[in-house]
């Protein structure tokens, strides 16, 4: 009997986990698309591979973006991008962490749009800086949908851009995201 | 019984270890949680080289589908004829060609030289691309062709027929990205050119070795040595060699060249070099290319 009581005891926890993890919300065809607007040029980009988390029980968010897979229009540009402005070798990642409030309604997954204040960190070539937007949370039917946009100065992460190209390359670039989380399983 | 309890136990074991398992990985740190949902990609390698070009030989590089590179480059006569010549700049030969990019793996190319006066084509296909990750590829390879066409009637010959003017070369290009700032190639090629003078092969074989080292964030130092396996009937024919600066400003790139070949095209620098790199027959000149 002893056995078969440990294996109860198992299943009560493996229950246990598997129904903490419903808090969590992922997506991993998140949309992230920046656009610089210079002189001489438009650059835009956009990366459909990201990663985020959306933990509504501590109200934390997270967000993870491979530069590699940033496709621009030309490939020249993207090898500038990866080799010359974002390191991605030395620097693969971009990171986001960050927390909010989270609404009554929003916790009970309700179905309607619940405006939030995340502020964190983001984290560009290697360089943390702390960021707070105002963000729009669309609960539908089980998954949280949100779009929001917010500007990145690229002197801030210590991304050079020298005298040449200074007519090509916007000095503030202007971020978008769409992530469509849904409930996280294992 | 007791057979029937130890699998049991067996089991419980089992299941005890996927919760732990399970209760581990559950991740309090969100970020270190989208590390692990990260799914292992292919990871292409990045500009193993900057340009097309090398020195005067192609690297594995290819233009991507629709890219058009124009490149336009100088070799001046050689600096030991002094002050005279000014130091070769008063003679010089100029090459231009538009390649362009038909797929993300095939080129192709026309050129013309006034050296010669040839006219050269090349096709390029790119074989295999360097990559780690979920698919491990140590290097890029490349295959290269070009037929070289002189229109300047050669003395030597009595009377030319379109095709003794014509010179094949093929080559496999091979190369390695070490680390971010050592790239290295190998190129085994072979020279068909259709009528020779009689101090000189028509097939030869040769081994290059060209490697590239960044000094600076768009500064590198290029340079190429094509050692003939095969020889000529004299030795009048020398390996080439060159050495060069390599500035790149997006889309532009910029090279500094140092080298004892006179001629831009394959068969020409390959086959018929004929300047002593270490007596200081050596020609200065540029490349300069730019894609559209």
């Amino acid at each position: 009997m002893k056995p078969l009581k440990l294996l109860n005891l198992s299943m009560a926890m493996l229950l246990a986990t598997s129904g903490m993890a419903q808090d969590r919300f992922l997506t991993r065809n998140g949309e992230v698309k920046f656009y610089s607007h210079a002189p001489l040029e438009d650059i835009e980009a956009f990366n459909d591979k990201v990663l985020s988390v959306i933990d509504l029980n501590k109200g934390e968010v997270a967000v993870d973006i491979l530069i590699k897979a940033f496709q621009f229009e030309k490939a020249l540009m993207q090898e500038h991008f990866n080799e010359n402005y974002m390191e991605s070798a030395k620097y693969p990642k971009s990171t986001f962490k960050g927390k909010f409030e989270v609404p009554d309604g929003l916790k009970s997954m309700s179905n309607g749009t619940y405006p939030v204040t995340v502020s964190g960190d983001i984290t560009i070539h290697g360089v943390t800086k702390p960021l707070t937007t105002r963000v729009e949370l669309v609960v539908i039917n089980g998954t949280i949908n949100t779009e929001f946009s917010f500007k990145v100065k690229v002197k801030d992460h210590d991304i050079k851009i020298p005298s040449v190209v200074v007519r090509n390359i916007a000095e503030e670039v202007e971020v978008t995201a769409n992530f469509k989380y849904e409930p996280y399983q294992r | 019984m007791s057979h029937i309890n130890a699998s049991m136990k067996k089991t419980i074991l089992f299941i005890a270890a996927i919760v732990l398992g399970h209760s581990l990985s559950a991740q309090d740190d969100l970020l270190g949680m989208l590390s692990d949902e990260r799914e292992e990609t292919i990871d292409y390698v990045e500009a193993t080289f900057k340009g097309q070009r090398m020195i005067n030989g192609h690297t594995v590089v290819t233009r991507k589908a629709k890219e058009l590179e124009f490149i336009i480059s100088h070799r001046f006569g050689r600096i030991n004829t002094g002050i005279n010549e000014l130091f070769g700049l008063d003679g010089a030969n100029i090459r231009f060609s538009f390649e362009y990019g038909i797929s993300d793996f095939l080129t192709v190319g026309v050129g013309r030289s006034s050296f010669e006066k040839i006219y050269d084509g090349f096709a390029k296909y790119q074989i295999l691309r360097q990559s780690s990750g979920k698919k491990v590829m140590p290097v890029s390879i490349t295959g290269f062709s070009s037929m070289a066409i002189r229109t300047l009637d050669n003395p030597a010959f009595q009377n030319e027929e379109f095709s003794d003017r014509v010179a094949y070369t093929h080559q496999l290009l091979i190369a390695r990205k070490m680390n971010e700032t050592v790239s290295l190639q190998f190129m085994p090629t072979y020279v068909h050119r259709n009528r020779v003078m009689g101090n000189q092969e028509n097939d030869l074989l040769a081994f290059g070795v060209a490697g590239r080292v960044k000094v600076g964030k768009r500064v590198a130092i290029n340079s190429e040595y094509y050692y003939r396996l095969t020889s000529e009937l004299t030795d009048l024919y020398k390996d080439s060699i060159g050495i060069g600066v390599e500035i790149e400003t997006g889309g532009h790139v910029f090279h500094l060249t140092f080298t004892n070949s006179r001629s831009m095209v394959e068969k020409g620098f390959i086959t018929e070099t004929d300047g002593d790199f270490f007596n200081g027959d050596i020609h200065f000149g540029f490349n300069l290319s730019r894609v559209f």
